[in-house]
Formats: structure tokens, C-alpha cells, sequence
């Protein structure tokens, strides 16, 4: 990742999205989509809503969203879906990290559009009704977390890890988790919960 | 993010016509209203900094079902350029016989950007420079040609020494180019009058007088695939940076070496995170053939690559590691087992 002098800030209101502001933003869009659409259908407004069907953990969502919409926005936004966390939104920090047809992905920078079709999977589908995931299991058993934040993205990534055969050796785990930063730095924890999960999800 | 268009290319007659549809003639490819979208880690990114704003995305990942084989033959290698870096990395046949392209995909971004981002996007991806990054510079000649340069006198430790110009410093910051450049890789290069081939080595402009020109690639032209002749078993892909891990070079060296009976018949070096563009050190590769091995020659070889940088404020630093990175990487292709 680059140096950022000058970093830009946001003008996000975390305050005013709390309050619910959030949640109706898109209201005034698509009633103005239903005007344009009646009177000229021909030249698309490309701020208009567009219809997409996302399948997440197992389950079909029809959503009418901005094209401009990540899968992160339309799986906290639209969906509810509070886990997968927003960090850098950049593709720098992991804490959106989703799986995408079982690749873990960063869900910050995957248009929702461009994921029609495919099977995504969040930190919300990987327990089985009351029984957790073995990854899951294993950050609690080696305390992997302080703040919480990156957890999400972290266990999402880890179970890739393991999958994908690169959580054979503590150097190895560190080098394919590299995309997942932790700001509390509870790595040391976050590897020896990696290397705990791995046979048992090896073993399936 | 400003507003854009979506819509899927179900094949490369459709993606071509789309994405030539609005080109503007003299309109540099990065600035084109339609853009191609393939992983989109670098496309969405810079389109949330502001700094690409296209009016419509066409993607292309439709297209992954004729454009991402992974094809090693018995006398060269063709890789589609919709494969997806990770898949490439791991593949055995790429680890075993070209170490240089599955090293260089390796240790370049995350495991989740690995498995989005495709080789064309790859070599396709725009310069880290902070100034170019953040819209409220506004002087960047990448970005709005005459305006100046912030980095030039700004903080550019992670700038360019070579193929620098007055008008631009900043960085070609990929790894897999660096491997192409080296093995003299060809690509495939797919538009409206059909598929042509031509020397990677020709897709990337030094900045010059006109810094917002990267390729030589036109709207409407799209990467299909490349392709190699011969097989580079004994070649290394060697990175510095500031992190051990998910960062990009600070310097940088693909080296590809055929040895015979103790002399060196023939020579590859290519520098990243030093160049503004992917960089062939030609001065290098001609003092190491026909000779015998030896650190001396090493040294030699890694002076002559940096004999033309040009270093400023905060980055000089880069000529003398990046001759250590050479003279590295060429002893480690030299002893490695293959």
C-alpha cells in the first residue's frame, strides 16, 4: 500500500447514518427513476436504479440498486448484512473480504452488478444452525481479537486460506493472511487460530 | 463515485464495439468515457479516488471462457490474459519451468486481490504515485497534462530513477510485467479489425513530454492474451519493499539466466518499482553474456543497469539498492537448483 500524504477525509456522516439517514437515501432516486422511465426510455440515466439478483449464503436476493453499488454497500446497505465491514474501502485493509464462488474477494471493489450470478458468502452464512464454523471456534478458543473490526474479514479469509492449502506453516499463514490488516495486531492470536481451525476444515 | 452505465460483453465482438463506440479520437486509452471492467481492483479504486471517471463499464468477465487458458507447450507458454493472477501463481507447470512469472504474481497485492485482478488488468494497472492518487493535487500531468508535477519536489521516496522525464516520475508499479519484459513475452492485442500480436515491450510509453499516454494500446483494443517462446527454468523474481508482505517493490529484478557448462549463453534482467514504465536492462544483459559468473561480474552487471538513473530528493536510495537487488538476484538464478 502507498503513502498517503494529503489523505483525503470523508465526508461521511457516521453520526447522520446512525440516525437512519442512510437507509432512505435511495428513495428520492428511484422515485425519480419511475418518472423517467415512463416518459423516455430510450437514453438510460445511468444514476437510475438497475435490477440485479444477488445470491448470498445460500439465498436469492432481487435488489434495485445504484449501478455504482459494491457487494460490501449491498450486503451492509441493502441486505442488512452488518458483518462484512467497510475499512479502507479501498481494497487495502481485508475487512470486507467475502467469498465469491469459494475465492475470497474483497467486496469493496466488486461492482454488486458485476457479481449477478454467483454464489457470495459472508461471515453470516458460515455457521451451521447453532454450531460455529471451526474457524469461528478458534479465534474465541485463541482470544484472535481485541476490537473486533477485522474479525469478519479475517475468519472470511482464513477459511480460504486453509482451502486454497496455504496454512502449512506459521510463515505461510502469515504470508496468505497478508491482506487482512489487524490495527490491534492480534496476530500472533489470529495464526494460532488458523493453524487450530486448519485440520478439522481439511478433514471437512 | 460519478454515475456510469453497466453492461456485460458476452463476447469480444460486443466488448470491442462498446468500448470503441465513444472513443474519442486523441483521447489517451486511460481516459476513454468507456472503460473495460476485468477484476476492477485498480478501475473501482480509482474511480472512488475520482481520478478515472468513465461514463460506461463494459465487463468483460464473460469473456474469462475464451481468454484465461493456461496453456504451457512443449516449446513456449500462452496464458489468456482473463486468468486470474492467483490461478497462474499456483499453477505447477508455471512454478516448475517460468519461476520468474509465478514469483512475480506471488508476491505482488493480497490473496483476495490475486483472485480478482487478471494478467491484462495486471499489466494494465495505473501508477501508485500519491500526487496521482489524490485529486486535490492539482498539478499532475498524468492526470491534466500541463499542470506540473507535485512529486518532482514533493515527497517521492517511492518514485522513479529511471525512464523518468520532466513532466512525470511516478512509478509503473507491477511485478508480472517485469517477468514478460524479460522473457521478450508477445501480446494479444484483440480490436474491431481482429487480433493482432506485438513485442510487450512496445505496450508501455516512458512518460516523455506526455505523461497521460501510458500505452500504445487504442480505445476499443483490448489485451487477449500473451504468449512466450522457450522455457526459463533458471530465473528468479527477486522484490524489496517495506513490508515482507503485501506491498509494492521498492526495487525490483526478474532475472532469467540460460547457463551452459559454467558460462552464462544468455541473459535476461528486468527492474520494477525503479522505472516508470516495465524496465529491460539491456546494458546489463550484454556485459553478463558469454561470461563466467562471479560476484565481480554481478556488480558490474548491476552497475551498468543504473548507469543512466536519476535519482531525487527522497528517492536516490533506490539506485544503490536496486544494484543490490540485481546483483541478487542474478546470484540466486545462478545457484538456484533446477
Amino acid at each position: 500500500m502507498p503513502d498517503k500524504p494529503g489523505s483525503r477525509t470523508s465526508a461521511f456522516d457516521r453520526r447522520a447514518f446512525l440516525a437512519g439517514a442512510a437507509g432512505s437515501a435511495l428513495v428520492p432516486m428511484t422515485a425519480r427513476a419511475a418518472a423517467q422511465e415512463a416518459s423516455a426510455p430510450a437514453a438510460r440515466d445511468p444514476s437510475l436504479p438497475v435490477e440485479v439478483t444477488l445470491r448470498v449464503n445460500g439465498k436469492d436476493n432481487r435488489l434495485s440498486i445504484d449501478a455504482r453499488t459494491t457487494v460490501l454497500d449491498a450486503l451492509r446497505e441493502h441486505l442488512k448484512l452488518t458483518g462484512s465491514k467497510k475499512g479502507c474501502d479501498h481494497g487495502q485493509c481485508g475487512a470486507c473480504t467475502v467469498l465469491i464462488d469459494d475465492r475470497r474477494v474483497v467486496s469493496c471493489l466488486t461492482l454488486a452488478l458485476a457479481a449477478e450470478g454467483q454464489e457470495i458468502t459472508t461471515i453470516e452464512g458460515l455457521a451451521t444452525d447453532d454450531r460455529l464454523h471451526p474457524m469461528q471456534q478458534a479465534f474465541i478458543d485463541n482470544d484472535a481479537f481485541q476490537c473486533g473490526y477485522c474479525t469478519p474479514g479475517q475468519i472470511m479469509s482464513a477459511v480460504a486460506c486453509v482451502k486454497e492449502g496455504h496454512a502449512n506453516s506459521e510463515a505461510e499463514i502469515r504470508e496468505y493472511m497478508s491482506g487482512n490488516i489487524c490495527r490491534c495486531a492480534a496476530y500472533p492470536n489470529i495464526v494460532a487460530a488458523v493453524k487450530q481451525a486448519a485440520p478439522e476444515i481439511v478433514k471437512g | 463515485m460519478r454515475p456510469f452505465s453497466y453492461q456485460r460483453a458476452t463476447d469480444p465482438d460486443m466488448a470491442v464495439q462498446a468500448l470503441g463506440a465513444a472513443a474519442a479520437a486523441n483521447n489517451p486509452v486511460t481516459k476513454a468515457l468507456v472503460q473495460p471492467l476485468a477484476g476492477g481492483t485498480t478501475l473501482i479504486d480509482l474511480m472512488k479516488l475520482d481520478v478515472m471517471r468513465p461514463a460506461a463499464i463494459v465487463d468483460i468477465n464473460p469473456l474469462a471462457r475464451g481468454w484465461s487458458a493456461i496453456e504451457p507447450k512443449s516449446d513456449g507458454l500462452r496464458l489468456g490474459a482473463l486468468a486470474k493472477m492467483s490461478d497462474v501463481a499456483a499453477h505447477a507447470e508455471i512454478e516448475r519451468n517460468y519461476p520468474v512469472i509465478a514469483d512475480s504474481l506471488k508476491l505482488a497485492a493480497s490473496a483476495q486481490l490475486r483472485n480478482m485482478a487478471t494478467l491484462g488488468g495486471n499489466v494494465m494497472q495505473r501508477t501508485r504515485c500519491s500526487y496521482f492518487r489524490d485529486v486535490s493535487y492539482e498539478n499532475c500531468n498524468k492526470r491534466s497534462p500541463g499542470s506540473g508535477c507535485a512529486a518532482m519536489d514533493g515527497v517521492n521516496r517511492m518514485h522513479a530513477v529511471l525512464g523518468v522525464s520532466d513532466q512525470c516520475i511516478a512509478t509503473y508499479p507491477g511485478d508480472f510485467a517485469q517477468a514478460l519484459i524479460a522473457l521478450d513475452a508477445m501480446a494479444e492485442i484483440t480490436g474491431k479489425a481482429g487480433t493482432r500480436s506485438m513485442p510487450f515491450a512496445q505496450l508501455h510509453k516512458a512518460p516523455g513530454s506526455t505523461p497521460d499516454i501510458e500505452t500504445t494500446l487504442q480505445p476499443g483494443e483490448l489485451i487477449s492474451a500473451f504468449s512466450i517462446q522457450g522455457r526459463w527454468p533458471r530465473s528468479v523474481y527477486l522484490k524489496a519493499r517495506d513490508r515482507q508482505s503485501y506491498e509494492f517493490a521498492l526495487s525490483s529484478a526478474a532475472v532469467a539466466l540460460d547457463v551452459q557448462d559454467g558460462a552464462i549463453r544468455d541473459a535476461r534482467v528486468a527492474l520494477g518499482g525503479v522505472a516508470t514504465v516495465p524496465w529491460r536492462a539491456r546494458e546489463a544483459e550484454a556485459l553478463l553474456k558469454g561470461q563466467e559468473f562471479d560476484e565481480a561480474l554481478a556488480r558490474r552487471a548491476a552497475d551498468a543497469a543504473f548507469a543512466e538513473a536519476k535519482g531525487r530528493r527522497h528517492n536516490s536510495f533506490k539506485i544503490a539498492l536496486g544494484k543490490r537487488v540485481v546483483a541478487r538476484a542474478l546470484q540466486q538464478a545462478v545457484t538456484m537448483e533446477i
